[in-house]
């Protein structure tokens, strides 16, 4: 049984049909990479797996359990974290706070050795922890997202375009660290218009188009695909 | 929006401006007026200071609750006067009990404490029912839904009192340990000023503390910047919202408490209307949303409120200047609005919240 599935979901805002019936699945300790246009529905699917949104038709099923009517914040504790589109630290509180939030479902807990680990994975955030997180450059408020993700200690960890916006030499960075924490057993779900990249490091990938999954196979295979050459890696 | 501007000339600025100069010519020559003439000595405005600050550090409790509500919901509690009467007015009833046992003098920090606790649970209650019932199911609507909701609230809730308790004036016993002045360097204070003042500073600690290194504190914080990554934090928004008010009840339960000590009389269904206002300015005068801004801006208010009258008013020859204290108060509304609308700390609510 797969960790997570997807079974076509139908997801609206208002009148727009966002997903169209989405389906795929993610098995435990799998990199799958979600890769698709603007406007294709990534964040969309991304949303209504971590429960900010609810689909109108279809299921997801996470561990075996039905949870696309579950608020966000309980799925929080059952093991689902996301890194949101554009980061979304809190601004107004510094590194250490927007770490500590990430760890709000782990009340009681000993953070200490997360906080370390967090440090261990991102020396930068280290030097900086009583700094606002509103004053760091956005590749370091992208460390920052990842790390507050991963405080919660999740199993599947939803990232929304981490690549986005920063430099080439930071990017690289990026997927390294997402190599990483999939090395430690974190079950990675990875939304990237930087198909080229989000393909090196994924096991499989679906590519999204208007809010349908169009194909969908080995990230090896997809790498070789004409029409993903084309669309996405700009391979002619 | 209207563009008034043309590059050249702009008359609402013109206006300002000229509204600007009169403002300061008329504070200039009143506070000369009223410094040449020494009516007032130096021992009588310190003793006005005193009173003003105490004043204000009540109305910066009050004020706490509007901003703590806006800075999560973007939305002004109007109704917040009444949960303020709703602690206040209970609580005499305590209080006289109290006092008809002797506890009251005997003990009377233990019991006074024990007053601010039951006022703050009752404003607390008050405070979390009215976000349960009257604005929860209007969450997401627009802004002057919840507003006009929060009028009928108040007038709800001042005739439920009204029901509850009678339409007369009580009065909260006197605590005799706080008659009396001392003497600091040849002026004469108040006890009962220090008192307020300092038992105000020591809740607005604790809530500093409680924003500032609780968990439920940052995720307040958290909440009032972003909801939905909030969400993703695993933090249950409905319950922080509901906390917030709660908190906001609280101090405003215990304000009633420390008001009714510093002014006993005047309890009654209607007495939230008045502090809740002038609560409500603090809140713009600092900034609304901002903490530190709530108490800087009741502090001020008070002591404005306490000097502006003597010094300006009474110079420039107005007649009864002392009794114009709540026309000073909502002038400096009105200046805030017009010359610094994010108030004294705050730059957010023309950035987005406007
Ligand atoms: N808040 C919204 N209100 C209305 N429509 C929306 C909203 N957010 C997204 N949409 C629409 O839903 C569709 C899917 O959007 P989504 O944000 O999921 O795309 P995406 O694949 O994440 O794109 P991008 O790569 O630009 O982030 C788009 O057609 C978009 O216009
Ligand atoms: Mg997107």
């Amino acid at each position: 049984m797969a960790l997570l599935e997807v079974n076509d979901i139908h997801t609206y805002y208002g009148n727009i049909h966002a997903l169209k019936g989405v389906s795929f699945e993610v098995d435990a300790g799998e990199i799958i990479a979600l890769i698709g246009s603007n406007g294709a529905g990534k964040t969309t699917t991304l949303r209504t797996i971590s429960g900010l949104m609810a689909p109108r038709e279809g299921s997801v099923s996470y561990d075996g359990e039905e949870i696309s009517r579950t608020r966000a914040d309980l799925l929080v504790s059952k093991g689902i974290s996301m890194v949101p589109e554009g980061r979304g630290v809190f601004a107004k509180l510094t590194i250490e706070e927007n770490l500590d939030m990430g760890a709000y479902v782990r009340r009681g807990g000993d953070l200490k050795d997360d906080l370390k680990d967090a440090y261990a994975l991102f020396p930068r955030l280290e030097e900086r922890r009583k700094q606002f997180a509103g004053t760091l450059s956005g590749g370091e408020q992208q460390m920052l997202a990842i790390a507050r993700a991963l405080m919660s200690k999740p199993r599947l960890l939803l990232l929304d375009e981490p690549s986005m916006g920063l430099a080439p030499v930071l990017v690289d960075g990026v997927f390294e660290t997402v190599q990483r924490i999939a090395s430690e057993g974190v079950t990675i779900l990875l939304v990237e218009q930087n198909a080229h990249m989000a393909l090196q490091i994924a096991d499989r990938g679906y590519v999204l188009q208007s809010g349908e999954i169009a194909i969908s196979d080995t990230a090896a295979n997809l790498q070789q695909n004409e029409t993903v050459q084309k669309t996405y890696l700009g391979i002619d | 929006m209207f563009k008034w501007k043309t590059d050249e000339f702009s008359w609402v600025d013109f206006t300002i401006d000229v509204l600007r100069v009169l403002i300061v010519l008329a504070v200039v020559v009143g506070a000369w007026n009223t410094l040449s003439s020494g009516r007032i000595t130096l021992a009588q405005w310190v003793n006005l200071f005193a009173a003003g600050l105490s004043q204000g550090s009540i109305y910066a409790l009050i004020a706490l609750g509007y901003t703590l509500v806006y800075g999560i919901l973007l939305m002004i509690n109007f109704a917040h006067g009444e949960v303020f009467m709703a602690g206040a007015f209970s609580t005499v009833f305590l209080a006289e009990a109290l006092n008809r046992t002797g506890f009251l003098n005997d003990q009377p920090l233990l019991a006074i404490l024990l007053m601010i606790m039951f006022a703050g649970l009752v404003s607390m209650t008050v405070a979390i029912l009215l976000e349960r019932v009257a604005y929860r199911p209007l969450r997401g609507s627009p802004r002057l839904v919840p507003l006009i909701t929060a009028i009928g609230a108040s007038f709800f809730l001042q005739y439920a009192f009204r029901g509850l308790y009678g339409s007369g004036f009580k009065a909260y016993p006197q605590v005799q340990i706080l008659q009396g002045a001392i003497s600091i360097g040849g002026i004469n204070i108040p006890i009962v000023q220090i008192f307020v003042f300092c038992s105000a500073l020591l809740l607005m600690l604790c809530l500093y503390w409680l924003v500032e290194r609780t968990r439920i504190g940052k995720a307040m914080r958290a909440v009032s910047e972003n909801k939905e990554v909030a969400r993703l934090m695993g933090i249950d928004i409905d319950f922080v919202i509901m906390f917030t008010f709660g908190v906001g009840g609280f101090l405003a339960g215990s304000a009633g408490v420390i008001n009714g000590v510093f002014r006993p009389q005047g309890v009654n269904f209607f007495m939230g209307f008045i502090p809740g206002i002038k609560a409500f300015t603090a809140a713009v005068l600092g900034g609304i949303g901002n903490i530190p801004g709530a108490m800087l801006g009741g502090l001020f208010l008070g002591v404005i409120e306490a000097i502006g009258p003597n010094l300006v008013l009474a110079g420039l020859g107005i007649p009864g200047a002392n009794q114009l204290k709540d026309v000073i108060a909502f002038t400096m509304l009105v200046l805030v609005l017009i010359f610094r609308p994010q108030g004294i700390l705050g730059e957010r609510l023309s950035e987005k919240k406007a």
